[in-house]
């Protein structure tokens, strides 16, 4: 801007202070601190640490014994694959479908953002109450569909679904939207001329619908690999201390359980780190993987 | 104005964006109807409506004499509409200035604040606590301390996101306007306050929206601040699936009591938060 008004720069520190304040001592100095934290002993919650752990590396070398570790990155890692292909790919398929109809799109858009707006908090115990053993909702449905005996959805061999469509399904509609909007800026003609040279529905949305909100997908799903390494309330409430049997932890939900009910805070610390290097790695990979491609 | 259709094809995909409708309202739906309904029949009949003997409100009796829901509505309120006012006021500033002004370490400052985004809450929230520890405001009866604690890192944690819509708002207007004002004889500020702000309410009202909806429905930031009968609606909820773990009915009401007004509220607002949503996260 080269306007007279910008010349003067003394108002700028007083706009940007104040902002940049908050996040200078609630943000990046906590997150550096966080860094060296991990390496240190530290008593309790709230306590200074008390100096370097013996070996500093020895919370890292725990991590990698650690059984419920490796259950919880498994998880993680799989719940990051389960919403780039549900969450994107579900959205992007609605998406695609809301741009073909001619009425109740508004309708469609307003709905689907429901579950964003309820607390994931609120979420989970309105699915505990549908997935409960005698009787929620799935089970008496099941029921009067003809099925004689109730499934427990919280044991062994469900839990980790049950935890894992209410996950996906909640954001859903954060993609759906943004999605639209990216279909919204594809002009008509492209399709109309399409059209003209004889396409399939199937393959104007593979030639000219994929490719040209390939930029908006790969947003989408860098948030989804953001936005899954963040998933904690709904776990937690539905499956608390990674219950049953440590089947159902995440990275977010044991780094909780450390600080809270093992006390254990410079590990907590150490899995937080962990979280951040996975949240950076996988969306650089994201970036990689889809910048490559080239239509 | 749209592509060529085609019957089959409308039906069809009419038929598909029901169904997903019919996933994410159903369930609420469901709820709402079981929380007036006999606590008894929820796991025997839950389909049915609640109508004749089947209706009661025992349910809603039974939360507000057992939840201090009032307390924690009050509690969640001050906490995120705080939340929403300072991150709109604190950001807008500093948007303004990143778009308007050029400076030396512009671009540095644009890096650290889409380096906030990537930082999620679990990496912070020790390293705060152990402050806040030492200011001496977590960990004490005073509820106000516990409200500041729990405000704080949150203001923080969404400053990033509504200085990237913000920017990308307010970078749009015509600086033509401001020049006009500078003219008439306004300061910076009140360029700001009188030109600026005005013009970008759509973003701020968005900014807005979603700062309060992360706050009020943040319910890690709570657990690690709030400490024994200090309640916020989602703390509140989480110690009810432990508390009350069996009593369905209490369940259902108080579900019912925590979705219903804020879905009232986002369907008076939805046109902001769809608009802000799409500004934010495609330019981002």
């Amino acid at each position: 801007m080269s306007s007279n008004i910008y010349k003067n720069k003394k108002p700028l520190f007083f706009f940007l202070i104040p902002a940049f304040l908050f996040m200078l001592i609630f943000l990046y100095y906590p997150f550096i601190q966080n860094i060296f934290n991990s390496f240190q002993e530290i008593r309790g919650l709230g306590t200074a640490p008390m100096g370097w752990k013996d070996p500093w590396y020895s919370n890292f070398k725990t991590m990698w014994e650690d059984e419920n570790m490796r259950i919880a990155l498994k998880n993680t890692l799989i719940m990051i694959l389960v919403t780039i292909v549900g969450q994107v790919g579900i959205a992007l398929f609605l998406a695609i479908l809301v741009d073909n109809v001619k009425h109740g799109s508004k309708f469609f858009r307003v709905v689907f953002f429901f579950p964003i707006v309820v607390s994931a908090t609120a979420l989970g115990l309105l699915f505990n109450l549908i997935f409960l053993y005698d009787k929620g909702m799935i089970n008496q449905l099941l029921e009067v569909l003809g099925s004689k005996s109730l499934t427990d959805w919280k044991d062994e061999t469900h839990a980790f679904m049950t935890m894992m469509i209410p996950v996906t399904w909640q954001y859903v509609g954060f993609y759906f939207i943004i999605l639209v909007t990216g279909l919204n800026n594809i002009s008509d003609e492209l399709y109309e001329a399409a059209a003209i040279d004889g396409a399939t529905t199937l393959q104007k949305v593979r030639f000219i619908t994929i490719p040209l909100v390939h930029n908006v997908i790969c947003t989408c799903v860098i948030l989804a690999v953001t936005g899954a390494l963040k998933v904690f309330d709904l776990p937690w409430v539905m499956f608390p201390k990674g219950m049953p049997f440590g089947q159902t932890w995440l990275t977010g939900t044991y780094m909780y359980y450390q600080v809270f009910n093992a006390t254990d805070v410079d590990y907590s610390s150490a899995i937080a780190v962990l979280i951040v290097v996975l949240g950076i790695v996988l969306s650089k990979v994201v970036n990689k993987i889809f910048k490559e491609k080239d239509y | 104005m749209k592509k060529k259709k085609f019957q089959p094809g409308q039906i069809g995909a009419f038929a598909l964006l029901s169904l997903w409708a019919l996933t994410t309202i159903y369930p609420i739906f469901w709820v709402v109807l079981n929380s007036i309904k006999n606590r008894k029949i929820i796991v025997s009949d839950s389909f049915s409506l609640p109508i004749g003997e089947k209706f009661s409100m025992a349910n809603y009796q039974l939360a507000f004499e057992r939840l201090d829901i009032f307390g924690a509505y009050r509690n969640s309120l001050i906490i995120s509409l705080s939340v929403a006012v300072v991150v709109i006021l604190l950001a807008g500033m500093a948007s303004y200035a990143l778009v308007r002004y050029t400076f030396r370490g512009r671009s540095l400052l644009n890096s650290l604040v889409i380096a906030g985004m990537m930082f999620p809450v679990f990496a912070t929230i020790i390293p705060v606590f152990q402050m806040m520890s030492k200011w001496g405001i977590v960990n004490t009866p005073d509820i106000w301390k516990s409200l500041l604690a729990t405000a704080l890192p949150q203001i923080a944690g969404n400053m990033s996101f509504a200085i990237v819509v913000l920017s990308g708002y307010i970078k749009g207007l015509p600086v033509e306007l401001e020049e006009a004002a500078y003219m008439e004889g306004c300061n910076a500020f009140q360029i700001f306050s009188k030109v600026v702000m005005p013009l970008s309410k759509p973003s701020f009202a968005t900014v807005g929206i979603f700062s309060f909806l992360w706050s009020y429905n943040d319910l890690f930031t709570q657990s690690f601040m709030l400490r024994g009968n200090q309640y916020g609606i989602t703390r509140l909820l989480n110690e009810l699936t432990s508390r009350e773990g069996t009593n369905y009915g209490l369940m259902a009401a108080a579900v019912t009591l925590v979705v219903i007004p804020i879905l009232i509220v986002y369907i008076f607002l939805q046109k902001y938060i769809i608009k802000g949503m799409t500004a934010g996260a495609v330019k981002g």
